[in-house]
């Protein structure tokens, strides 16, 4: 067995060839920033019923993979799975690369980004908002250090210890505000639920896996290094454990509504009559996003299969977006129950299905915040020593593997 | 009935207090150097900014005389504050006439929804900067210099109250600022309010169409028409299981 060795990676078209295509996607989102800007927000799909549209999606989605990437370094040094250890650095470099990428997208979809500076000096303490500002600064910072920690020599491996669970402790608050943005909401039916912070926490350790896992595979092919298969094959079980989880919280979620008999409509519509959100929950959340990888992820053959587990990884992405669109879009197509008992209809949508189409430049923003995401992860690897170089089965410790 | 003024002494703990102190202790632990920010200064004392003392502004909606194809309060509003709903989902619509029918029986009604000036305003609590804020005397506000446009407040309102400016605005009221990328609602003709005309643009509508349907008022106030009426006749508050104690109650709904 070899030290593990990190490596700056090497300037190859194949590298710089995926950071201009970042480049591209960041700069169409500059684009659609721009018109937005200038025309306001009625060039997009967005609506006085649906106000949180695509960009949240994707935003909520890169912010909640940012602290579960993290968890795949916090197995290493909270839970003492040396296995683990080799790829902390990058678990740790995912995780701010990603937050800042679903901030950006949060933050650019604001009716008034200019005035993002009064979110930095005027708090409202009763905000959970305001608490997620201070989570999510807080959390670069923290990880931050834990990087350093990580990567400096002659760190104290106390500070290492100490540095590693006070993140893992930010990241679970973190998720909790992000969870709670919408478990605090009492006045919709969809949410108004306090398993919105667990469920948020499952999903983000499921998410934040698969993202790592793409990333490391995309990573490892492109520069021609090692991703010990048994280290992959490890996070692959993980990651199917971290599915089921999720499905486990969307299932006690929805049975628990069907219960409150002022809730069963709004079930009947989500899981029967809801169209495309119908379509997206049972397609998209559950069999693309949770049956079909866990059919691979738990497959007795999994270790020889780099392609399944490159699949399921996708398609845990795909069934998380499937997901958080069901609960963001869906959750306020619903309508308010502001008179129960009665049949209601106004001019300003009372009683009915809320439409909502997305425009191309929303997802453009949404794409342009993976992609940014991907350009600093890039730039962090570029010129950092983040990738192990020899991460070879050889390289992983057999004994740490047993455990 | 009486209804009663936030906190008015300092004597009881609302909720919202209960939330700051949490907040106030999570920032402590989380971030100290921003801790001075969670103790901002004592709110004012009601009166201190010319508003009348103690008082809690309000509407009284009788649906029974509100006819189902007049919407006089609704074209008031629009003139008064200066916005315009032409049919479409981005228009803003700060009040707006609902049809009810109740499903058991078939029975059908009209009345006026607005923002309700909740004592508990769920806007208010999730508002980032705290630009939705609720004033001494219950007219609950945006400040379009610190709002953001995060449209978080939309989400919260369990009434639909508010509206998103989707484009460039142009003809302001100069007594109602607006702008693109900010969040707006009804204020209760608080111009009105603070220049002493007594009354708001639905309601002065209403009254002459006859209907007087609408009534406003100090609910605070013992010899307030509103204060009276509330207390003799029947009267509930839309979403009253969400405990949000609002500014706004209807009659035979």
């Amino acid at each position: 067995m070899e030290r593990i060795v990190y490596r700056e990676l090497r300037s190859t078209p194949k590298v710089w060839g995926v950071m201009a295509l970042c480049a591209a996607f960041v700069g169409a989102a500059g684009i659609e920033v721009f018109y937005v800007e200038k025309y306001g927000s009625i060039i997009t799909g967005l609506n006085n019923q649906i106000v949180w549209g695509i960009p949240h999606v994707f935003a909520i989605f890169l912010i909640i993979a940012a602290s579960g990437a993290l968890n795949v370094s916090s197995i290493g040094s909270v839970f003492g799975k040396m296995a683990y250890k080799p790829v902390a650095r990058l678990a740790n470099l995912l995780a701010i690369s990603l937050l800042m990428g679903g901030l950006a997208v949060l933050v650019l979809d604001l009716g008034r980004p200019d005035r993002l500076i009064m979110a930095m000096y005027t708090y409202n303490f009763t905000s959970i908002f305001a608490w997620n500002i201070l989570l999510y600064s807080g959390f670069m910072g923290v990880v931050g250090i834990y990087l350093y920690t990580l990567m400096a020599r002659g760190v104290d491996p106390r500070a290492l210890k100490a540095a590693s669970l006070l993140a893992f402790v930010w990241r679970l608050a973190l998720t909790t505000g992000t969870g709670s943005i919408f478990g605090w909401l009492v006045a919709r039916t969809a949410y108004d639920s306090a398993i919105m912070a667990p469920m948020f926490i499952a999903m983000s350790f499921s998410f934040g896996m698969a993202m790592f896992m793409l990333v490391m595979i995309l990573t490892t092919s492109i520069t021609r290094r090692v991703y010990s298969p048994e280290l992959r094959t490890r996070q692959a079980r993980l990651l199917g454990v971290f599915v089921a989880a999720v499905l486990y919280f969307v299932i006690v979620h929805h049975l628990s509504n069907i219960y409150l008999a002022k809730k069963t409509a709004y079930e009947s519509w989500i899981l029967l009559n809801g169209g495309i959100y119908t379509w997206l929950f049972w397609v998209g959340q559950i069999l693309i996003g949770g049956i079909l990888p866990m059919i691979l992820l738990f497959h007795p053959k999994i270790d020889t299969k780099k392609g399944y587990v490159l699949l399921a990884a996708l398609l845990v992405v795909i069934g998380g977006f499937a997901q958080l669109y069901v609960i963001i879009i869906g959750g306020q197509a619903f309508p308010l129950d502001i008179f129960p008992g009665f049949e209601v209809s106004s001019s300003f949508s009372d009683g009915v299905i809320n439409e909502y189409s997305p425009t191309l430049g929303e997802f453009m923003l949404g794409f342009g915040g993976i992609a940014l995401a991907l350009m600093i992860a890039g730039l962090g690897m570029k010129f950092l020593r983040i990738v192990p170089d020899n991460l070879s089965d050889d390289n992983v410790d057999p004994a740490a593997l047993a455990d | 009935m009486i209804i009663p003024t936030e906190n008015p002494n300092g004597a009881e703990i609302s909720r919202r207090d209960i939330l700051k102190s949490g907040a106030a202790l999570a920032t402590i632990t989380l971030a100290p150097g921003v801790t001075l920010m969670a103790f901002g200064g004592k709110a004012k004392a009601a009166g201190d900014d010319g508003l009348k003392p103690n008082a809690r502004w309000g509407l009284l909606i009788d649906a029974a005389k509100c006819p189902e194809d007049c919407s006089a309060c609704v074209s008031a509003c629009s003139t008064e504050q200066g916005w315009e709903n032409n049919g479409l989902s981005t228009d803003p619509q700060w009040i707006r006439k609902v049809t009810l029918r109740e499903k058991e029986t078939g029975r059908t009604n009209s009345l006026p929804v607005m923002c309700q000036h909740c004592e508990a305003p769920p806007c208010v609590d999730v508002c980032p900067t705290g630009a939705s804020f609720k004033r001494e005397d219950g007219i609950v506000l945006v400040n379009r210099h610190t709002c953001i446009g995060c449209r978080y407040c939309m989400m919260a309102c369990p009434f639909k109250a508010r509206s998103f400016v989707a484009e460039p605005v142009t003809g302001q009221r100069t007594s109602t600022p607006r702008g693109k990328g900010t969040v707006e609602g009804c204020n209760l003709c608080v111009h009105k309010i603070d220049r002493g005309d007594g009354t708001t643009a639905c309601v002065e509508a209403c009254t002459a169409t006859g209907n007087n349907a609408m009534m406003f008022g100090d609910l605070n106030d013992p010899e307030s028409e509103i204060a009276k009426a509330v207390s003799t006749y029947a009267s509930v508050e839309l979403r009253a299981d969400l405990g949000l104690n609002l500014g706004v109650r209807y009659q035979n709904i």
